[in-house]
């Protein structure tokens, strides 16, 4: 168990080890957001209410899902660097930011496009639509504070700590916009409640956001490659990698 | 013998309490506040300053006035605890009292604890008296006014521990300010939303019991919290230097 806890500190090892599985993870989130997509938007039948509008939920849905699942990632990794100090959980905030960042932006974008023939608006301050968005400054912050330190190590350590008190926070962000919401307006616009939605809906929803999952996960391997090249290019194996192109 | 050294002098010294430590830096932060009173001044400034900007940006009338108040008197008291921050922790980096304090026996979340009450005596209560001047002037009645205070008194001392956190990260770092500002204005939302959410629910004749037990838990989170994400964050800013 330790022993491999001690390996997943070490870049190296990981480098090995993601480049064997990032074609298959590709491959496989290629292959699930494809047949996700594809049954959603040409197969899957028409909403009664929202016609084919609402087949924007198919990349909406997956996006916002992962924004949220990518900073309770990011704060996971983030205790780890200040408990372990663990070199790759570090190397993975910093991976991620731009991510999920980028995630939570396209959630917002396709959730304003959905909204204009849904509500007849491009924008409403509804609370989930409010709580994604100060969700994208949250992103925003990890990523500036990264970039406005210049030593590595303590970067990591400070983002490491703004993680973790953010992810502290959006419990208690999420429900004072909510009640924020309550108070200001009554919820004029209700989308359908997804209990009624028919399976022929739910498992191009479910595939889609699976393959965006592993095609995720992919894009986190990748950049913590070219992070983990960027950190170690003083040691002998990258050295080696760069000659001979393998670890 | 100047007054940062004789404090870390006498800290490190003699076995001083936790206790004594905290009342030590807060009298000293206190002290040296009130020697540089422009300092103390500007945050007030400030807060008048943005306070007049809505009736001439927005409207001057009293309908409007009196229904925005509160949110306009809440977010510009947020808006120049924020300016006050930087002052927070950046005089006593840049003369190494904080190396100081750091490496005091005492725990440093305790000593941060007395600095951030010492920050907020000096800019929270004096935006807490000053507001229902202000308060009259945006058309407020007297019972907004006085919910309105109530709930600044609450709120302030969490914005100036939560600020102590960013104040704690930016710390020596380039264009510090701005950086201060995106980080911290996020985590300062639920304060503002409960803040002004109080005052709206008083006007609307309801009882603020239950929003003022919400605010107070919010003050008793970030008392037991902040002090010691700040503390990490303080020795990551220093380890930087």
């Amino acid at each position: 168990m330790w022993q491999i806890f001690h390996k997943l500190g070490s870049p190296k090892w990981f480098f090995g080890i993601s480049t064997r599985f990032m074609p298959w993870l590709l491959a496989g989130g290629v292959l699930l957001l494809m047949a996700g997509v594809v049954w959603g938007l040409a197969f899957a039948p028409k909403d009664y209410l929202q016609g084919n509008s609402y087949r924007i939920i198919f990349i909406h849905v997956p996006t916002a899902f992962m924004a949220q699942s990518v900073y309770i990632m990011m704060a996971s990794a983030a205790l780890v660097t200040l408990v372990w100090r663990m070199k790759l959980a570090d190397v993975f905030v910093k991976a991620v930011a731009p991510v999920g960042l980028v995630l939570t932006f396209l959630a917002l974008f396709t959730g304003s496009v959905w909204g204009k023939p849904t509500w007849g608006t491009w924008w409403i301050w509804d609370a989930r639509l409010t709580s994604m968005l100060i969700l994208l400054f949250l992103y925003g912050g990890v990523i500036a504070l990264d970039r406005a330190i210049n030593d590595e190590k303590s970067a990591a350590r400070a983002v490491a700590v703004l993680v973790v008190v953010g992810v502290v926070n959006i419990p208690i962000i999420k429900y004072s916009v909510d009640w924020w919401n309550t108070l200001h307006q009554p919820a004029t616009f209700k989308l359908t409640e997804k209990p009624s939605m028919p399976a022929e809906m739910w498992v191009p929803l479910l595939l889609s956001v699976l393959g965006l999952y592993l095609i995720f996960g992919w894009l986190a391997c990748v950049r913590m490659q070219t992070e983990i090249l960027s950190r170690e290019q003083r040691t002998r194996w990258v050295k080696e990698f760069v000659l001979k192109g393998r670890v | 013998m100047n007054a940062e050294t004789r404090l870390a002098a006498q800290l490190a010294s003699s076995r001083v309490g936790a206790l004594a430590a905290m009342k030590g830096v807060f009298a000293r932060d206190m002290k040296v506040a009130f020697r540089q009173r422009q300092d103390l001044l500007n945050p007030l400034l400030f807060f008048i300053m943005v306070v007049t900007l809505f009736p001439l940006g927005v409207s001057p009338e009293v309908s409007f006035l009196s229904q925005a108040g509160a949110g306009i008197l809440w977010v510009a008291a947020l808006l120049s605890v924020l300016l006050s921050l930087d002052h927070l922790f950046r005089h006593d980096f840049d003369d190494g009292t904080l190396e100081q304090l750091v490496l005091q026996p005492q725990p440093l979340f305790l000593l941060i604890l007395a600095k951030t009450t010492a920050h907020w005596m000096l800019t929270g209560l004096p935006l807490v008296i000053l507001a229902p001047v202000l308060g009259v002037m945006v058309h407020l009645d007297g019972n907004s006014i006085a919910v309105l205070c109530l709930t600044l008194l609450i709120g302030t001392p969490v914005l100036s521990l939560i600020g102590a956190i960013g104040a704690a990260l930016t710390l020596g770092l380039r264009s510090a300010g701005v950086l201060l500002s995106l980080l911290i204005i996020p985590l300062y939302i639920p304060v503002l939303i409960f803040g002004t959410g109080t005052v709206a629910a008083a006007a609307e004749g309801a009882s603020v019991g239950a929003y003022l037990a919400l605010m107070g838990a919010f003050l008793v989170l970030a008392l037991t919290l902040a002090p010691f994400a700040a503390a990490a964050a303080l020795k990551i800013s220093l380890s930087n230097g």
